[in-house]
């Protein structure tokens, strides 16, 4: 049906509702490029004394920190997401069906909350007791791992619950164990989602600044942070904008090369 | 289905609570916890009391939560009209330009929302659009950051679409207009009310671009549970905290209301 009215269509001049459809799309771009195209333009106009940035000890600590966090937490959280969703969907116990609702409520708390709890957990005062953890960067990790696995899984569900699981039953039944069926048949199935989750993952916390900030650790700075104390603490504009532009090519670039290599691989 | 002997199917979930309790549900119940408490030295938290809760809900932190509130809706519902406008209109373009319009609207993902502050700031501090120091910079950065959250899952609805509803609705004489008003937003509601919940959530949340540029007369709630934690105070500031999530899952829960009678009519 659709096929035929579009043949008639295009058949008799009518192949589409609006007559200039880059004429509706034209508002939208505007908006674009008024309020993010061009402050972001003025952040490149602005950002001079790059040689004195580039070799301050600060700013190359925080580009490598914020590069292995980012790396680091988009592997633990496909890791991690990958494993939960698998048992959530494939080894399914009384009450998955909560455990899968309380990730989607999961995905809208702020992500200082998790920091605000390992606060308390690991603090000068915490319940664990006072060693030195949350001002490492392991402290950052394990708080972007924590909030970030919901982003993962997801998308792995969905894609699991799309699953044929007669092809799990036909794999079990000629023989396969449980870790030869996920390798063979889940794995395949799960790339694309696994490729969408983590390109999140991966962008969303080389951005990430709330984890950051709430630990309150000088020991961590991470590119976001340096920014922040760079314009709002120093008042320092130049600076913070030669490390913003750093930042952004940082994630773009980085999220670009992922989207290309998870393409490679069959994502 | 993928384990099948009653012990291995135990220990998988064993594996997985042991993972998934200390990892998730911990943090809340710690922040849930902390925000009755006054004290939290062993392991259980002690000194039990409301107070936190009563300071935060008047004064400073109930004008905080209205603005976060006004904030995140204004934000949401500019977004959600832009971002549904660039679905309808990217579907409509031919690909490559589609493309673009995708980049376009992905971009403000892949900016940190600090250096999206920046630009805000910077930009909008000076001639001809001075908007620094007033509230309307904090709602136009909000927009900026969920515009793109909006676009992607209207997009993503607007192609599954079956357009056969439009266009036997086209055949019989709809003109474009009655056709998106009666036919297509009405078959896109439910990921509509969706992606204003996502945008909603996300705007309540929102800390990094919020800390650049909000006036002093309009401070968004996590300004306030950083200022508190800031300064040591991490009961109130868990207090707060709490207030924020049960607003944010409030006014969700009222969407997704929507969303159900939506989808059932």
């Amino acid at each position: 049906m659709t096929e035929v009215v579009r043949r008639v269509r295009v058949r008799c001049g009518l192949s589409r509702s609006s007559p200039r459809p880059w004429g509706v799309a034209l508002p939208p771009v505007a908006f674009v490029a008024l309020f993010i195209l061009y402050p972001l333009a003025l952040v490149l106009q602005q950002s001079c004394g790059y040689a004195d940035v580039f070799t301050s000890e600060g700013f190359r600590h925080a580009l490598w920190t914020t590069v292995w966090l980012a790396l680091a937490s988009t592997v633990g959280c496909l890791a991690l997401g990958f494993a939960l969703a698998l048992v959530i969907a494939f080894v399914p116990f009384p009450g998955a069906k909560a455990v899968a609702r309380f990730i989607d409520v999961y995905l809208s708390f702020p992500s200082f909350l998790i920091t605000l709890a390992l606060l308390f957990i690991y603090g000068t005062t915490g319940i664990v007791g006072s060693f030195q953890f949350l001002t490492t960067p392991w402290g950052v990790l394990l708080a972007e791992v924590t909030y970030f696995t919901p982003f993962v899984m997801r998308p792995l569900l969905a894609a699991f619950s799309q699953l044929d699981t007669a092809q799990l039953e036909a794999a079990s039944s000629l023989g396969a164990r449980a870790p030869r069926i996920v390798r063979r048949i889940v794995l395949p199935e799960a790339l694309p989602a696994l490729a969408a989750g983590g390109s999140l993952v991966l962008v969303l916390s080389l951005n990430e600044f709330g984890i950051v900030l709430f630990t309150g650790a000088k020991g961590v700075t991470t590119l976001p942070m340096l920014v922040y104390s760079k314009a709002i603490l120093e008042s320092d504009y130049p600076g913070a904008c030669v490390v913003a532009v750093v930042n952004v090519l940082v994630s773009v670039g980085l999220y670009g090369l992922y989207r290309v290599v998870s393409r490679r691989a069959g994502a | 289905m993928l384990v099948h002997s009653r012990g291995a199917k135990w220990a998988v979930w064993a594996v997985f609570f042991v993972l998934f309790l200390p990892l998730f549900a911990l943090p809340l119940l710690v922040v849930l916890g902390a925000s009755f408490a006054t004290n939290w030295s062993s392991v259980l938290p002690s000194g039990l009391t409301a107070a936190h809760y009563d300071a935060a809900t008047r004064g400073e932190a109930l004008q905080a939560l209205t603005t976060s509130l006004v904030t995140a809706l204004a934000a949401s519902l500019l977004a959600l009209a832009v971002g549904t406008w660039a679905a309808l209109a990217a579907h409509a373009l031919p690909k490559p330009l589609r493309r673009v319009l995708d980049a376009l609207f992905v971009l403000p993902v892949a900016v940190p929302s600090v250096v999206v502050g920046l630009a805000v700031l910077v930009a909008f501090s000076r001639p001809p659009l001075l908007l620094n120091g007033t509230r309307w910079i904090v709602i136009l950065a909000h927009t900026v950051l969920v515009t793109a959250f909006a676009y992607q899952s209207v997009s993503a609805a607007v192609t599954r679409l079956d357009p056969a509803y439009e266009q036997a609705a086209a055949s019989l004489g709809g003109r474009p207009a009655y056709v998106l008003w009666r036919i297509r937003l009405p078959l896109l509601l439910p990921s509509l009310t969706a992606a204003a919940g996502l945008c909603f959530a996300l705007s309540m949340g929102e800390l990094s671009a919020t800390v650049m540029l909000y006036p002093p007369d309009w401070t968004p709630l996590p300004v306030l549970v950083y200022a508190a934690t800031d300064r040591g105070a991490l009961f109130a500031g868990s207090a707060l905290a709490m207030v924020l999530m049960a607003a944010t899952l409030t006014v969700l829960l009222v969407v997704s209301r929507i969303r159900t009678r939506a989808s059932y009519r």
